[in-house]
């Protein structure tokens, strides 16, 4: 006799919208994460969103709960206001890193250092991806960008941000994890984290933020499978993947 | 409720907890400073949201995002912090949400001085902020009525989803008057129907300020439009003071409309037919009624803390019919009720009515 | 034994390649031909019946346009301790 069971299908928490993101642009898996994440842990109809100016500034078209859009960088402001004024909802922001690492560094640092019990999910692509290609805080050493065409000269223009280990200094951060979006092993590890992090903040316990390291094909000029691997070869050494603070010991 | 001595800007911070502020956000700035340090102390006490955020920029975003939820916020600042805030205001208004924003001006440009000036006339009327919008701009002149203001702050603001911007100086904020504080309101609102508070049981909701395609903004634009044309039309407010037989009307707001009132007192003890027309809502200017003056008076004098703002908006008003004149003080130097009382007899030395009923300088005649 | 298949939302799909990368039996294929928005979409091609139902392909794919599907025989699916299949079998 044979029975047959969907073992994985499309999360009530993305909704029906195609997504505008570029082929193979892992913008689109740490969505599906956040929503799965989200459905999970029977949140979704209580929880907003904070969307950031980046390529993710749909990301209210994509994942199913309330949501507001935030000026550059600014989203943990706004997440403070929302959160602060409705306590019992879960709040999170969706960032990039040229949104979060640098116009926006100041917010999200201190948001951490206030405590403020919210979920920060920072997309690292080490690229200003909706702008077209611009060196990011987080561009690695050596990395070709429309505004370092010779490559990032340090000398010139500086070293990248670590934000993880920025963050998990504020006494106010209760959990802070990097991880990468570039294989299998890898996007379970980050879903986990997406978890823990909501979990945080369901439990009161503090601020959270999960850095995911993500591709940017089309700026970066790789094939999608390609980015995967520049993530494993030139990002990791730079931004080390773990949990940084609060994870299980 | 008694009448008791209080300080503007406490004043003010008492009047929105009374109005049901839900919550604020702000930044220390002299000389708005109090403002926050007595809602630091009472918003606590009344389980109400209070932050002291780590920048003007981070403020007010603050306040964006619990104005998303639909809740009564506000919050405080002085130029340069309101410089700062121009990104955020210029959101609020994009995403129509109500949200209050006290200004008390400072001198400027730039670091300025901390004196009491008006000099941000321009920067809280025309947009505060890039893009196609103006805010609603109240000005009051009395401790009385910057406590009144603010309870009509957040009704208009809640009414037509709206920035309202609270515009005084140094003076009133600091200054002691007797003034009386409404009573709690009672009416908690219930959530309206296009804030955000989890998706339970109904569509997903968005708040955003972004049409990505021109013919959507356009759209968006001329709705936010048509609601500044409602409210220019119903909102115009101000106070007027011998207007009936005035030869020279003097337009002024704020702590300068007090200085002008006690030189057209003066005035009128010289037996000069001198009114005072005092706007309260500087953003819609009271055009109409200006702009009906305008045919029975000799000349207008636009009295300001600033080099000349607000006597734009008088021109405007007037439209040619009569001359406008200005007298100002810059930089937070405290203006004299003599120096305008010298400006209103100079004024009316200068401008006479021809026989054809037209009214002109005598300056540009002896020219 | 456990058997899978998958289903690709063909207009949803952008052609990235990434399922065709990651998928450990190589079943997954881009089309030849194109989806309305211009992509070769993924598509299963499992003749012999290899694709396990692992979930891979989805869990890589950008676009959450995968949904994996597990065939048991109901005698595999107890020895398993398969209480859904059984369930599904009823
Ligand atoms: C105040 C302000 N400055 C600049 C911009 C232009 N801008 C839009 S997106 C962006 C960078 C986005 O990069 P990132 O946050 O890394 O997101 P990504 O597109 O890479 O996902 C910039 C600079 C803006 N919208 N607002
Ligand atoms: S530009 Fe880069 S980050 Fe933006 S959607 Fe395309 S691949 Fe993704
Ligand atoms: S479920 Fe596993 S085996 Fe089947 S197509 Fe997907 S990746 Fe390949
Ligand atoms: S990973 Fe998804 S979008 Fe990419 S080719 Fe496969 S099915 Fe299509
Ligand atoms: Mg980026």
């Amino acid at each position: 006799m044979i029975a047959e069971e969907c073992v994985y299908e499309r999360p009530t928490g993305l909704t029906a919208a195609h997504t505008h993101y570029c082929p193979g642009c892992t913008h689109g898996i740490a969505h599906r994460l956040t929503a799965e994440a989200l459905e999970e842990l029977g949140i979704l109809e209580r929880t907003i969103g904070v969307a950031s100016v980046g390529c993710s500034v749909f990301a209210y078209n994509y994942i199913a709960c309330d949501f507001v859009g935030a000026a550059h960088g600014r989203a943990p402001a706004v997440a403070t206001g929302l959160k602060r004024v409705l306590p019992d909802r879960i709040i999170f922001t969706y960032q990039g890193d040229g949104d979060l690492a640098s116009i926006g560094l100041g917010e999200v640092l201190h948001a951490a250092a206030r405590g403020e019990q919210i979920t920060v999910i920072f997309i690292n692509n080490a690229i200003y991806g909706m702008t077209g290609g611009q060196m990011a805080p987080t561009s690695p050493p050596g990395m070709v960008t429309t505004s370092s065409p010779g490559g990032r000269d340090p000398q010139r223009t500086g070293y990248p941000v670590r934000v993880c280990e920025l963050v998990a200094q504020m006494d106010g951060a209760a959990y802070v994890a990097r991880r990468s979006l570039h294989n299998p092993a890898e996007i379970r590890r980050a879903k986990k984290a997406l978890r823990t992090a909501f979990e945080c903040q369901m439990n009161g316990r503090g601020f959270a933020l999960v850095e995911l390291l993500s591709t940017c094909p089309t700026n970066w000029g790789m094939t999608p499978v390609d980015a995967l691997h520049w993530v494993e070869e030139r990002m990791i050494p730079v931004f080390p993947l773990g949990e940084f603070k609060g994870g299980e010991r | 409720m008694a009448r008791e001595l209080l300080k503007g800007n406490e004043a003010i911070a008492e009047a929105a907890i009374r109005a049901g502020l839900d919550a604020y956000f702000g930044y220390p700035i002299t000389p708005q400073t109090e403002l926050l340090e007595y809602l630091a102390r009472r918003m606590p006490e009344l389980s109400r949201a209070f932050v002291q955020a780590e920048s003007e920029v981070a403020a007010i975003n603050m306040v964006y995002g619990a104005a998303c939820a639909g809740k009564r916020v506000m919050t405080s600042s002085s130029g340069p912090g309101i410089s700062l805030m121009q990104e955020g205001l210029s959101y609020i208004a994009g995403a129509e949400l109500p949200a209050v924003v006290v200004d008390v001006m400072r001198g400027g440009p730039g670091l300025g001085n901390i004196a009491a000036c008006q000099s941000d006339y321009f920067q809280m009327t025309r947009s505060a902020g890039h893009g196609d919008f103006r805010p609603l701009t109240l000005a009051p002149a009395t401790v009385q009525e910057a406590i009144d203001l603010t309870g009509l702050a957040f009704d208009l603001a809640e009414q037509y989803r709206m920035l309202v911007i609270l515009l005084i100086d140094g003076n009133l904020g600091q200054m002691m008057e007797p003034a009386e504080l409404p009573s709690f309101r009672q009416n908690v609102s219930a959530t309206p129907e296009w804030a955000v508070d989890g998706a339970e049981g109904r569509p997903q909701r968005i708040i955003t300020s972004l049409y990505l395609q021109p013919e959507a903004l356009e759209r968006h634009n001329l709705n936010l439009q048509k609601k500044l044309a409602i409210i220019a039309e119903r909102e115009q407010r101000f106070a007027g003071l011998y207007l009936e037989d005035a030869d020279l009307i003097v337009v002024a707001f704020g702590s300068a409309a007090r200085v002008a009132q006690n030189a057209v007192e003066a005035a009128r003890a010289r037996g000069m037919a001198v009114g005072l027309f005092r706007p309260i809502t500087l953003s819609p200017f009271p055009m109409h009624a200006l702009a009906h003056l305008a045919p029975r008076a000799r000349a207008f004098l636009a009295v300001e803390m600033n080099a000349g703002q607000m006597v734009e908006d008088v021109r405007l008003a007037v439209a040619g019919r009569a001359p406008v004149r200005f007298y100002g003080r810059l930089g937070g130097v405290e203006m004299l009720p003599d120096e305008v009382l010298r400006a209103i007899e100079q004024a009316m030395r200068d401008t006479r009515v021809t026989t054809n009923g037209a009214r002109i300088l005598n300056a540009e005649v002896r020219r | 034994m456990v058997r899978g298949r998958i289903i690709v939302d063909t207009e949803r799909c952008k052609g990235c390649g990434l399922c065709v990368a990651f998928c450990p039996k190589g079943v997954v294929h881009l089309a030849a031909s194109l989806n309305a928005a211009g992509h070769h979409p993924a598509q299963l091609r499992d003749p012999d019946g290899k694709c396990t139902g692992c979930t891979i392909c989805a869990l890589v794919c950008p676009e959450a346009a995968i949904t994996v599907y597990r065939t048991f025989s109901v005698k595999a699916s107890v020895s398993a301790g398969g209480v859904c299949a059984l369930e599904a079998a009823s």
